[in-house]
């Protein structure tokens, strides 16, 4: 009896179609452009702030004050927020998991503690800008 | 008890006369509380004698009987009639090459666990005529990556190995992890070269389906991640002053 095996084949570009597990993931993948933009944005705002004209910067306010900009900041806003943030962290307790003794850490607590070190780090951020 | 017909789809290949697989349905009363892999052997026994696919324990334990249920990598015997549609579509597991039928060729991954040196591996010689103690808190770090039967329904799950199969995958890393983790074993640096490697952990961008499909809830992309972090460690170690090459 001779071998003949069957490869089935795989669509490099159609790939992730196949289930939502796949499409879930490609969703959280894609969202890097978003975010690769908006840090591009925020290092321009930075240049323009480091530039020391406040007319520039007066400016640069009033051009954000429409629909398409509060929509872009919004919609990154929830990327960050959904994507970035929350997906991340719940999937820190695999890469980091914790044992004390014989028994593990509960997952929920390592990704609570990953909001608690978020909230002291974005308080110290606002403290250091002045916010409060 | 009540019977409940399914109609089944089989994914047939025959080598010596397929160009490519077809499918091929079968009306099959199940019992209440089979599973998927009785309803096959009825279809041996009792339909189609030329079926071919592979199976052993029938609980769980051998990792023999992964196949495609209506598009999910499972273990067959442990995917029951009752929580199935009236509608089921068997293939062979995905991103393998079909021998025959159900069965696929697992070549690739057999010779990718040589690589993993899935062994305890001593520089220093163990106890003499004593035992090798281990506490149990040493045991429960690794407890959980030793249930894995190498039902290879992880490969199936994972997109990376299908469209870049020298990814070694996730079930070799995460028993090279294993025994990375097992306080008895000293042999990490012997296999991080491989595992770090592009084929190894960093092949992986973490879709954790490998996870999400696993029937023994072992978690190959926990540990995937894990090595990713000894790896990068182990890199910026070798940067400092006096650090090991």
């Amino acid at each position: 009896m001779s071998r003949n095996p069957y490869v089935r084949p795989v669509s490099p570009t159609t790939w992730y179609m196949r289930n939502g597990r796949y499409i879930k993931y490609m969703l959280r993948e894609v969202t890097c452009l978003l975010v690769g933009f908006y840090s591009f944005f925020l290092i321009c705002v930075l240049a323009i702030l480091a530039g020391g004209s406040e007319e520039r910067w007066l400016a640069f306010l009033a051009s954000q004050q429409n629909a398409f900009w509060l929509a872009f900041h919004v919609i990154a806003l929830l990327f960050y927020l959904v994507y970035m943030t929350f997906d991340w962290f719940q999937l820190a307790p695999k890469a980091m998991p914790l044992q004390v003794g014989e028994q593990k850490v509960p997952p929920a607590f390592i990704v609570a503690a990953h909001y608690v070190a978020w909230a002291v780090v974005t308080a110290l951020v606002f403290l250091l800008a002045g916010v409060f | 008890m009540s019977k409940r017909t399914l109609d089944i789809e089989v994914l047939r290949y025959d080598p010596e006369q397929d160009t490519e697989p077809h499918f091929m349905s079968y009306q099959v009363p199940c019992e209440e509380d089979w599973a998927i892999l009785d309803a096959l052997n009825y279809i041996k026994e009792e339909l189609d004698t030329t079926l071919a696919f592979r199976w052993s324990c029938h609980m769980m334990v051998c990792g023999s009987c992964g196949m495609m249920v209506n598009g999910e990598p499972v273990l067959t015997c442990k995917t029951f009639v009752r929580d199935l549609p009236k509608d089921v579509r068997i293939e062979p597991l995905e991103n393998f090459p079909i021998e025959r039928d159900l069965v696929v060729v697992l070549d690739d991954v057999m010779e990718k666990l040589q690589m993993a040196k899935p062994y305890i591996i001593r520089k220093d010689p163990p106890p003499e005529n004593e035992e090798f103690n281990q506490p149990r808190s040493a045991l429960y770090k690794f407890k959980q990556y030793t249930m894995c039967v190498n039902c290879m329904c992880c490969y199936s799950a994972c997109p990376q190995y299908a469209l870049d199969s020298s990814f070694i995958g996730p079930a070799v890393l995460a028993l090279a992890h294993r025994y990375n983790i097992d306080s008895r074993d000293q042999g990490k640096s012997e296999r991080l070269d491989i595992l770090a490697d592009h084929d190894g952990v960093w092949n992986c961008s973490f879709v954790g389906a490998c996870s999400e499909v696993c029937p023994k809830n072992v978690d190959p992309a926990a540990a995937l991640q894990q090595m990713k972090i000894d790896g990068a460690k182990a890199y910026w170690l070798q940067k400092l002053p006096g650090g090991k090459s």
